[in-house]
């Protein structure tokens, strides 16, 4: 697929795949390449092994980021991906492995400092160990919390909510009350893979008439690859506003042949003239007005000082 | 009064000896820049051991942006670092991009570099400014922030929006620019940005108790910039010319000129003046920006991604029925996983993005630059003293809102 985007663009090296791939060895569990990136497939035992190969001699020099991600059908339901840059090479590459609550990932502080941190963030977030990490404490969540909030199955509105107190002086942590219920939206289409029975639709397993309608020919329902191509048209056809510029379409003919009427004779010929605002008349009389007011106030205000 | 006049002792002198002692630095502190906590070691005024604690901004971003789609994530974006959002929404985009593989037209793509940046230069006003104040100057604070002023007076007129654009989309940028607010950008890129920052400039740089208390501290060598994960200034300051926007270009810079400036002695002042060179470099780009913008479609013409434009919703039953599923459903992007990172003004930003298909991201991962700079506090500020732990976190640039997610 020819490249479209305008995203970074990185030295790709010829037989690059081909040469990780030789360095990470039987290590390997699979190697591939989407949108111009490589990916490496790891065994979990040998990351320390194959991450420090990396660096030493295959020119990667930078750790950037090491990023969890969850899971929860597979067996072991964690990734740990690890994005290397070479800035000699300018190269990108990553590795992952895969682990599960309780299997440890070998820790890459051995190999870069920075390791440290970006692994106590994946515990903190997932719940991956890290074996050989000396400072695997929480690092982004609160003192005293208890889960792993990036994991899949943990709410999204989480399980405890804090407020200051003002009885007790103090900061108290309360189980979540929601005032309203969490509206997830779902705007997938009820005919793209919902998982979901649409209200109504369970009455369609014994529909209630004798004969059912089918459409048992293919044609009867008006899919098929015709169609599926005019609907993935990126273009919005039929727009008059693309073939004229954009200029307004005329209005409607009429509808009806009725032969005109005649124009009606007085005043009432138009309502052009009711609607507009009748210029100058009032100005005159708001003036006079504004001066006359305080004028009679006045007075009225000396009677009641001297009284 | 007793004739025995008697000097107090000190309870250290003599042969007792002072343990060391810990101290609390933060979360309120206004050398902090944000909500930071050091847990401070000491010995006497010299710092032994650094335990920054994070974390306390810590919103949980990545979560919120799984539940959300793809366009409705956006915002979250320019809530990480609120001194450069649109540095932050661009990586996002582009990874967006790359997965579903957009073209982007031309203009749109000199709009995004032009405003990244002026982002650029928004976001080192704040840091020269702060940098400078947190050493004890005042003046040079209160002149950067008039042109600090000026850069969201600009970003106002391009999106509405002062701090949280939301400009940028996949497949372009939300709506065009007019014409006057370049030719006033330009204006201000010849007269008011050089007089300004030149004068506010002159105050520090020559200055004698700025270069006693930046010069020499937190010196870090190559090869520990590099094992560290430094990126932006910060790698650039020790001597590695390392700019994505270089090495790695996307959108339009490759077509762009511009000088990488290089550190010498890779110490806080050393990035102090990288971050100084690296606005006339992006003033530099601007004007070619400027000098270069073609006209023409600011967002793709792929119904699928961008919207279209709402004359067209009136007439067109097709426009609108893309309008409705693209704000309702949203677009979907095919199965696969990038990490695209983009020069942001503190660094290296990254956004790893895992689709799974769907119309919302399935794990959005964002690397902060903050992290592995702060991270290294502690073996930069080793045996210096107290004063210099606000004139190194002042020179690394961090903002908690992007550190903590």
């Amino acid at each position: 697929m020819a490249t479209l985007h305008s995203a970074p663009r990185f030295t790709q090296i010829d037989g690059l795949k081909e040469e990780i791939s030789a360095a990470i060895g039987d290590a390997l569990v699979e190697a591939h390449e989407e949108h111009g990136e490589l990916l490496f497939h790891v065994r979990r035992d040998s990351v320390e092994r194959v991450l420090r190969t990396l660096r030493d001699e295959h020119e990667y020099q930078q750790l950037m980021e090491i990023a969890g991600v969850d899971y929860p059908d597979r067996a072991e339901r964690f990734e740990v991906v690890y994005m290397l840059l070479s800035v000699t090479r300018n190269s990108r590459i990553m590795v992952k492995c895969c682990a599960s609550e309780d299997t440890p990932v070998p820790t890459v502080t051995t190999v870069w400092p920075n390791a440290g941190w970006l692994e106590r963030e994946v515990f903190d977030m997932f719940g991956v160990l890290f074996d050989g990490n000396t400072d695997l404490r929480r690092i982004l969540t609160d003192y005293g919390f208890e889960g792993h909030p990036f994991r899949k199955d943990f709410p999204l509105t989480g399980y405890v909510e804090l407020r200051y107190s003002e009885d007790e002086k103090r900061v108290v942590y309360e189980p979540v009350k929601l005032a309203q219920d969490l509206r997830q939206f779902d705007f997938m289409s009820p005919w793209e893979g919902a998982d979901y029975v649409l209200p109504g639709d369970e009455k369609a397993a014994t529909p209630p008439v004798n004969e059912p309608k089918t459409t048992e020919n293919p044609k009867q329902t008006g899919a098929g690859a015709k169609t599926d191509a005019k609907a993935a048209d990126k273009v919005s056809a039929g727009s008059p506003a693309e073939e004229d510029g954009g200029k307004d379409a005329p209005s409607p003919e009429p509808t009806e042949d009725r032969p005109a009427r005649a124009k009606r004779a007085g005043k009432a010929s138009g309502t052009a003239k009711a609607t507009e605002p009748k210029k100058k008349a009032p100005a005159k009389k708001a003036a006079p007005a504004k001066k006359k007011a305080p004028a009679k106030r006045k007075p009225a205000a000396k009677k009641k000082d001297a009284e | 009064m007793s004739s025995a006049f008697q000097i107090e002792e000190s309870p250290t002198t003599g042969d007792e000896v002072i343990t060391n002692y810990t101290i609390n630095f933060g979360p309120q502190h206004p050398a902090a820049h944000g909500v930071l906590r050091m847990v401070m070691e000491l010995d006497g005024e010299i710092i032994e051991r650094i335990d920054p604690h994070v974390g306390l901004l810590h919103r949980g971003t990545e979560k919120l942006i799984e539940h959300k789609t793809y366009l409705q994530a956006l915002p979250y974006f320019d809530r990480l670092d609120y001194c450069s959002p649109l540095a932050q929404e661009y990586s996002y985009v582009l990874a967006i991009e790359k997965l579903l593989n957009v073209e982007v037209p031309e203009r749109a793509q000199y709009i995004r570099v032009l405003f990244a940046e002026l982002t650029r230069i928004c976001n080192h006003m704040l840091n020269i400014g702060a940098h400078v104040m947190d050493v004890g100057a005042m003046t040079p604070n209160l002149w950067v922030f008039e042109l600090r002023e000026d850069c969201m007076n600009f970003f106002e007129r391009m999106s509405g929006a002062r701090m949280h654009h939301a400009y940028l989309r996949p497949g372009g940028v939300h709506q065009d620019v007019p014409e006057k607010l370049l030719v006033d950008i330009g204006e201000w890129l010849d007269t008011r940005l050089p007089e300004l920052f030149g004068d506010a400039m002159s105050l520090v740089l020559d200055n004698r108790i700025f270069k006693q208390r930046n010069v020499d501290i937190a010196v870090v060598s190559k090869e520990d910039a590099l094992a560290w994960g430094f990126s932006g200034p910060m790698i650039r300051a020790a001597g590695i010319p390392w700019d994505l926007r270089k090495s790695q270009p996307y959108d339009v810079y490759d077509r762009m000129e511009f000088d990488i400036p290089v550190g010498t002695n890779s110490d806080c002042y050393d990035r102090f003046v990288v971050r100084v060179k690296e606005v006339y470099e992006s003033a530099k780009i601007i004007k070619q920006c400027l000098r270069d913008m073609p006209t023409g479609p600011i967002a793709s013409s792929d119904r699928k991604v961008s919207p279209p434009k709402r004359a067209e919703m009136k007439q067109s039953m097709e426009a609108l029925i893309h309008h409705f599923k693209l704000y309702t459903e949203g677009f979907h992007v095919p199965a696969g996983e990038v990490y695209v990172a983009t020069e942001s003004p503190k660094g290296e930003f990254g956004v790893y993005l895992v689709s799974d298909g769907s119309n919302k991201p399935y794990r959005c991962k964002i690397r902060p630059t903050a992290f592995s700079h702060l991270q290294a506090m502690d073996f930069m500020s080793k045996g210096h003293m107290l004063p210099d732990a606000t004139a190194i976190l002042g020179a690394i640039d961090v903002v908690f809102g992007e550190c903590d997610r």
